[in-house]
């Protein structure tokens, strides 16, 4: 089992998170074509190495957050709030 | 009957016990020697460019390979393998066989799949031990009630078997489970397709295998594609850890890893790569006759030829490419397998492992063309791609020698998630996603 730390709660049991998945998902604009809708829509990064995706802490408080976990050993080397990406995306 | 010495790439024996437990297939093509062979397939070194190359050795690149060179007479054909044969999901998958799904185009290509299932011993010449005992859908909500009596309506509309067992009729079919109304879910009835069933996972690699390997078919083991050849939108040939092959056409059947294949050819896939984790009990004598599924306390159980019980669920969540998944997972379908067959409750567990399975949008497969000219892909069996092994390999092989895919295979086209014509299996089709 995973071991995920929640920016707000610390460090819990995988069990109490839910996955959301891809973090760059962006909407595009209503004028865009097919394609494009369609990679919104289906399309989804799927990296073999560090990957930057939602968690929800939905047993705990309940609130969203951003970890990057290599999906090739499972490790999380981070996680942050939404919008606190030091980065400066996510 | 001999054990054979079990080096590297060379298969366990039969033994003669398992063979006295196929009832409906030929004998091993090597008992009446009286001893197994050293080898079912050359270990050749890659030629310079062939007609075809297709990536990656699992199930249905050898399937594929063999429906190219079996009926469509193109021979001068690559299998090119990361690892080695028997490797990966090929023999880390379930085994279960069924086509009993609600849409009119999943019913049509599980359907050829299992047809040819029913002869494909006698195509291969090899015992796989495909065993048809009927495989059960268990409903335990009014809801799934509902669900299992349009599945079995749809699936007879479309010519295929299926019927309703009250749990009078469960209790003959099943003895040991569990039909107590004192459970959390009770079980209210199934849906039974009799054709579904399993086969021996490794005993298919091996007939494939052997089978492409006479018809000429090069199986490259050690061989891992890192780039493609592309002259503008053309794929001419594979870039490997053994050296540049040249291509007349590529298919592409990386099962989990087609996303990481794709984006190297220059398209991408509408994949998610997850684990999937499968465990095995202890041996037992026979005591299970047929192939459970549960959705609602989520297991899927069937005893092997052997006598272990083979179990499996949920995949996990997240993507991943490392062929392992969380403890809590298996914890959960223990607890699901023991409300159905208490009778378990001591049986040890022996070993688990996961594989990393390709899960489509829509759960449906995607074979077809791609973006590039001459290359082809075969992806997107998710949690279910065992059972397609020899119709997922004719109609690739198909769609690979024509160049324009068979009538079974067009509606599972990479262009359905532009153009919406999804064919939605999530849930519908008995699947425990």
């Amino acid at each position: 089992m995973l071991l995920i730390r929640c920016p707000w709660c610390g460090e819990r049991e995988e069990r109490e998170f839910h996955y959301g998945g891809d973090a760059a998902v962006k909407t595009p604009p209503v004028e865009a074509d097919d394609r494009t809708w369609a990679h919104f829509l289906y399309w989804r990064h799927n990296p073999a190495g560090p990957f930057t995706e939602r968690w929800v802490h939905n047993l705990g408080c309940r609130r969203w957050f951003i970890a990057v976990r290599d999906t090739t050993t499972h490790q999380i080397s981070a996680t942050w709030p939404f919008g606190a990406n030091p980065e400066g995306s996510g | 009957m001999a054990i054979a010495p079990t080096g590297p790439g060379r298969p366990v024996a039969l033994t003669s016990g398992s063979l006295s437990l196929a009832s409906d297939g030929p004998v091993h093509p090597n008992e009446h020697a009286g001893h197994n062979p050293d080898f079912l397939w050359r270990n050749p070194e890659p030629r310079a460019a062939y007609d075809v190359v297709i990536v990656g050795g699992g199930l249905h690149g050898l399937s594929t390979a063999y429906h190219l060179a079996a009926r469509h007479g193109i021979t001068n054909v690559a299998v090119v393998e990361r690892a080695w044969l028997g490797n990966g999901n090929a023999v880390r998958n379930t085994t279960v066989i069924r086509s009993n799904y609600l849409r009119d185009e999943s019913a049509a290509l599980y359907e050829h799949c299992l047809t040819l299932w029913e002869t494909f011993a006698e195509a291969l010449d090899y015992d796989i031990l495909f065993s048809q005992r009927g495989i059960l859908q268990l409903e335990h909500h009014r809801s799934e009630v509902r669900d299992g009596h349009r599945r079995i309506a749809s699936n007879l509309l479309n010519g295929i078997d299926a019927e309703w067992l009250d749990l009078d009729d469960l209790a003959r079919f099943c003895p040991i489970l569990n039909l107590s109304p004192d459970v959390r879910y009770p079980v209210r009835g199934a849906a039974l397709q009799r054709r579904g069933g399993i086969a021996r996972h490794d005993a298919v690699v091996f007939a494939l295998a052997r089978a492409a390997n006479r018809l000429g078919v090069d199986l490259i083991q050690n061989c891992e594609v890192t780039g493609f050849e592309k002259v503008g939108d053309r794929v001419t040939g594979v870039i490997t850890t053994r050296g540049r092959i040249g291509a007349g056409r590529v298919g592409i059947v990386g099962a989990g890893r087609t996303p990481l294949l794709a984006a190297m050819a220059g398209f991408e896939v509408p994949i998610q790569s997850s684990p999937l984790q499968a465990l095995v009990s202890e041996i037992v004598e026979p005591v299970l006759p047929c192939v459970i599924m549960s959705s609602a306390v989520h297991v899927y159980i069937s005893q092997a030829h052997k006598g272990e019980l083979v179990m499996g669920a949920g995949r996990d969540p997240y993507t991943s490419y490392a062929q392992r998944g969380s403890f809590h997972v298996l914890e959960d379908q223990m607890a699901a397998v023991l409300e159905l067959f208490p009778i378990f409750s001591r049986i040890h567990l022996l070993r688990t492992w996961a594989g990393i399975v390709d899960v489509s949008p829509d759960a449906s497969p995607i074979i077809g063309t791609t973006p590039i000219r001459e290359l082809f892909v075969n992806c997107g069996w998710g949690t279910g791609g065992f059972k397609a092994t020899p119709g997922a390999g004719w109609l690739l092989a198909h769609t690979i020698a024509t160049g324009t895919p068979h009538a079974l295979n067009a509606p599972f086209s990479l262009e359905r998630f532009e153009t919406g014509a999804l064919i939605d299996e999530h849930g519908a089709a008995a699947v425990a996603h």
